[in-house]
């Protein structure tokens, strides 16, 4: 007897759960011949201000934890990855990506998250300083993560895009809200279901689906998000800055207008971590 | 020879005595109405109005151990002032322990923020009748506005109903001119049926502008808004069988402002406009304040704020 199809119903990872949007709003998006796929997850300023707090909530704790443990997870995110990849690479090519093109993705991610898993206990050694000063202190500058980063994914290479903006800041122990890639979203449906099973506590990664022009303005505005990753067009660039010039948030864009070299050696920097830092000197006394 | 075991527990006769008078609680039906409150869509204009009054209604509370005489002035500042908007009105009331109302009195005497105190043994009520009514005399001689006491739930749970209300009568003979809150614990009382019999136990004694509150917020389960519908049809239907308008008070677990106005539609849909006032509705909360800030700040700029942009936030993240 033939069995009936088992269709998924695409959630977004928020807060460690699997949720639909507060408005109960999908768009639907097609695979690669055109025919329907399934029904995405419309979220909305409320979903964003939601997974802002679900990202409050878990960030004192992921902050805390060592740089070796963060390192860990960070890891065995790789790990889960890796061995779903065929999974990803599926998900990857409902947009029209070669088998191949899909599998170098993939890979390139894993890739990707190992390097940023390294990177986690020994930023500090490089990025952190004791200062030479010519008065009696012992004097050092260390690093804090800045707190909640919001991330805006761009459509190109949806996977591998979305995981080098949010790794970084993750590897330092902020929490991230990231807007997936409006036409291809579904691999950010299924890169939810690993982070899920990935040690990393609920809340410090959330991912939403949705529409860039009803989420961009909030992102801008939201005084709670300390910093903005984002790969934006002109007019998505102006407004994200006057939100972030009123809230005083940190942006870093990359230019939606211009190729940009994802699967490139220079998308992975120690200066990526940097960027979503804090910087800390004390003075400290010492005897004469 | 042996003889019979006395019945244990609440006498029966005595509580359907009084449920045959004040009428049983529909439980599916309270929490149907309850679920459609959550469902009102309170926007702008109107919300802006009900997150102002739910400032002007709160009791701004510290019950801890901790407490020194400096965390009380800095909640009385706070109670004073929430925000340095000018349109934020301030709190209703300050409410600490006894030992606190001296201090607290200092800072808010001749402004409209009262000082509640929980007298009473709060929260257990757990000493004998004459300790607590020193206290309540006590906390008013130091200039307490208001007398927050517990019910005697042990004697209301073994049917001694009129131990519950003669110790009511008692304390609000101490209080003198300061208000009486009657403090239910509703969570030890276990059934809607024993919340509304003991709402009519405590409005049968106490006097119009005097409240009964749902809990001490020491407890595992504070105010619901189901707990809190009963509360308010029995405040309804004691007010239309006798006129006197008594008010009320759900405490502990609120938490959001979304919370606060989903009790405020409560109370307009059940008592109507008149009970809209921080003279019969308040509510006892701490971090309910900060949050109602918050989003009053949101609904003026549009933009969604972060906590630490207000006193007091936990966390720096």
């Amino acid at each position: 007897m033939p069995r009936l199809p088992i269709t998924k119903t695409p959630k977004v990872y928020v807060g460690g759960a699997f949720l639909r949007s507060e408005s109960s709003r999908v768009y639907p998006v097609k695979d690669a011949a055109g025919n329907f796929f399934a029904n995405i997850p419309q979220c909305t300023r409320k979903d964003l201000r939601n997974a802002v707090e679900a990202a409050a909530k878990a960030g004192p704790g992921w902050a805390k934890r060592t740089a070796y443990n963060r390192g860990q997870i960070i890891y065995r995110l790789g790990e889960m990855l890796e061995a779903r990849a065929g999974e990803l690479a599926a998900a990857i090519r409902l947009g029209g990506a070669s088998k191949a093109a899909a599998a170098k993705e993939v890979a390139a991610t894993v890739d990707r998250l190992i390097y940023y898993a390294g990177w986690a206990d020994k930023y500090e050694q490089v990025l952190g300083n004791v200062n030479p000063v010519a008065a009696p202190y012992f004097n050092f500058t260390v690093t804090e993560p800045m707190g909640i980063v919001g991330v805006i994914a761009p459509d190109e290479a949806p996977l591998l895009a979305l995981l080098t903006l949010l790794a970084p800041a993750l590897t330092s122990g902020n929490t991230v809200v990231a807007l997936a890639s409006t036409t291809q979203p579904y691999p950010a449906i299924v890169l939810g279901e690993m982070l899920a099973t990935s040690d990393l506590p609920g809340g410090v990664v959330n991912l939403l689906t949705g529409f860039r022009k009803e989420l961009v303005p909030t992102f801008a505005t939201h005084t709670h998000l300390r910093a903005i990753a984002a790969v934006a067009n002109a007019d998505e660039r102006k407004a994200l800055a006057v939100g972030a010039a009123d809230s005083v948030k940190r942006t870093h864009f990359i230019k939606a207008e211009e190729k940009h070299g994802w699967f490139a050696d220079p998308a992975q920097s120690l200066y990526a971590i940097r960027d979503f830092l804090e910087f800390k000197t004390t003075w400290h006394p010492i005897g004469a | 020879m042996l003889r019979p075991l006395m019945p244990t527990g609440p006498s029966p006769s005595s509580f359907r005595r009084l449920l045959d008078k004040i009428g049983p609680v529909d439980c599916v039906g309270i929490e149907e109405r309850v679920a459609k409150y959550t469902t009102r869509s309170i926007k702008k204009a109107s919300k802006l109005w009900g997150l102002r009054t739910a400032v002007s209604m709160l009791d701004l509370t510290t019950l801890e151990g901790k407490d020194t005489p400096g965390k009380v002035a800095s909640l009385c500042r706070k109670a004073l002032r929430p925000h340095e908007a000018a349109d934020i009105p301030s709190t209703a009331a300050v409410c600490v322990y006894p030992s606190m109302v001296r201090h607290a009195k200092q800072h808010v005497a001749d402004t409209n923020v009262k000082v509640a105190s929980v007298a009473t043994a709060f929260p257990s009520g757990q000493t004998p009748l004459k300790a607590r009514l020193a206290e309540v005399r006590a906390a008013v001689a130091d200039g307490a506005d208001e007398i927050d006491m517990v019910i005697n739930r042990g004697a209301f749970l073994a049917g001694g109903f009129a131990e519950v209300q003669d110790e009511i009568a008692a304390v609000l003979a101490a209080c003198g001119d300061a208000a009486l809150k009657v403090i239910l614990e509703v969570s030890e009382l276990e059934t809607y049926d024993n919340i509304r019999a003991a709402s009519f136990l405590a409005m049968a004694v106490i006097r119009e502008g005097d409240f009964i509150k749902t809990s001490t917020g020491k407890t595992s389960l504070n105010a619901t808004l189901g707990n809190n519908q009963v509360m308010l049809e029995a405040i309804r239907d004691f007010y239309l069988d006798t006129g006197i308008a008594i008010g009320m008070k759900p405490a502990g677990g609120i938490r959001t402002a979304k919370q606060a106005l989903q009790f405020l539609v409560a109370v307009k849909e059940t008592l109507g406009d008149a009970w809209l006032t921080n003279e019969r509705y308040r509510f006892g909360a701490s971090s309910l304040l900060n949050d109602l800030l918050r989003q009053i700040e949101k609904e003026k700029t549009g933009a969604y704020q972060a906590p630490y942009y207000f006193s007091e936030a936990a966390e720096s993240y």
